[in-house]
């Protein structure tokens, strides 16, 4: 039951993160901000969303599956972020 | 209307309105990017129809492969790409929205019209699977009951990459694929994960390949897979693409199609049949013909990744 519980508030704050990244995604003015909405999603969002459905999986097969699942997205969103930063950086037309 | 039901319906929309996108994109990256979207939804789509082997095959091959060829075509045609001002006439284009309409709505009535429940083979194809030492009915059928078709697959993987180079120019046959000249120096960030990420993309490949014979998975998701951390670390310059004339690379392109057409030639003598395996022997031999079509697959699409060869060989 308190488990349920946790799963639910986890889960929803989590979506609310990728809500508030796609609303940062579509409002935000320019590339470098957009990217940072961006990343909060994936990030937080994500990995509040791993967080509830932990106690959900079995343990240690799923629950780690999952865990690496999310380092993995940090780790390729933080490097993607970067890259597009560098780009939308540079001087001159924008690609 | 239970939330599975709205969500297919939520998912289903969503495949249309991208696909639609795509259609009316007047910017070929943008078409591209919608294009990734959509691998990675229709995806999504077979996992709900439980079938996750297509899934994974459709984000590996639709999404990710082919999403970083067209991403390619795409930089080379920057320029002259977008949507031409100069339409075809009226007539012609009423007729062929007309002919893809009846197309469509001829496919939607036959998937309708299927008799309930489907003419299925499912239930013979698990009966017999026992006999292959498989625990995934996928496996089976891929490499047993129709190993002909996936044996032709991996052949004409083969003949696609002699397509692709055979776009080169004279000079640069049997050269090294990518742009003359050096390169620029990588990112220091794409360097990082090129570090980081094939040890691990390697582990995951492998375990796909071994999984593929109980669980979903094999050696095409794996090859995918083990592709993608290659064309990685050779976009961060941490490996040289190789010349294609490079002799172990020619190997490494064989090996799958000329591993399985060994065993399927030896069936003739050992169970029978080409193609067929004797029967204590069957999960052995394919693990064996899996594994060398791992290298195959990730080598064949790696080097269509790299495209033809530009610059001569040394």
């Amino acid at each position: 039951m308190i488990l349920d519980l946790f799963s639910l508030l986890a889960i929803a704050a989590g979506g609310f993160f990728f809500l508030a990244g796609t609303v940062g995604l579509l409002r935000f003015p320019d590339p470098l901000t957009r990217l940072h909405a961006l990343t909060k999603a994936d990030n937080l969002g994500l990995g509040l969303v791993v967080l509830g459905l932990l106690p959900r999986v079995d343990w240690p097969q799923g629950g780690l599956k999952l865990i690496v699942v999310w380092l993995l997205v940090l780790l390729t969103g933080a490097t993607v972020g970067q890259l597009v930063a560098r780009v939308a950086q540079r001087p001159g037309p924008r690609p | 209307m239970s939330v599975a039901w709205a969500f297919d319906a939520i998912l289903a929309g969503t495949v249309l309105g991208v696909a639609a996108w795509i259609v009316v994109a007047r910017e070929t990256f943008a078409a591209v990017a919608g294009f990734i979207a959509y691998g990675l939804l229709l995806a999504l789509v077979w996992v709900r129809l439980a079938a996750p082997d297509v899934a994974l095959t459709e984000a590996a091959i639709g999404g990710g492969v082919t999403g970083v060829l067209l991403l390619g075509a795409a930089a080379r045609l920057r320029g002259g790409a977008t949507v031409p001002d100069v339409w075809p006439a009226a007539p012609l284009r009423l007729v062929a929205g007309a002919l893809c309409t009846v197309i469509a709505a001829a496919l939607a009535a036959v998937v309708l019209l299927l008799p309930e429940p489907a003419p299925t083979l499912a239930p013979q194809a698990a009966a017999a699977l026992p006999a292959t030492g498989l625990g995934n009915p996928v496996t089976g059928v891929l490499m047993a009951y129709r190993a002909l078709d996936t044996l032709l697959e991996k052949v004409v993987l083969v003949l696609a990459l002699i397509g692709v180079w055979s776009l080169a120019q004279d000079a640069s046959w049997g050269g090294v694929p990518g742009p003359q000249g050096r390169a620029a120096r990588a990112p220091d960030a794409l360097v990082f994960l090129a570090r980081l990420l094939p040890p691990v993309g390697i582990v995951v490949a492998v375990y796909l390949l071994w999984l593929g014979a109980d669980e979903p998975g094999g050696a095409f998701q794996g090859g995918a897979l083990l592709a993608a951390m290659w064309i990685l670390m050779m976009m961060a310059g941490l490996a040289a693409s190789p010349a294609v004339s490079d002799r172990r690379l020619r190997l490494a392109l064989v090996v799958g199609p000329a591993v399985f057409l060994a065993i399927g030639l030896a069936g003739f003598f050992s169970a029978g049949a080409f193609l067929a395996y004797p029967e204590p022997w069957a999960k052995p031999l394919i693990v064996l013909v899996e594994a060398a079509k791992i290298v195959s697959v990730a080598a064949a699409l790696a080097l269509l990744v790299a495209g033809p060869p530009q610059r001569s060989p040394r």
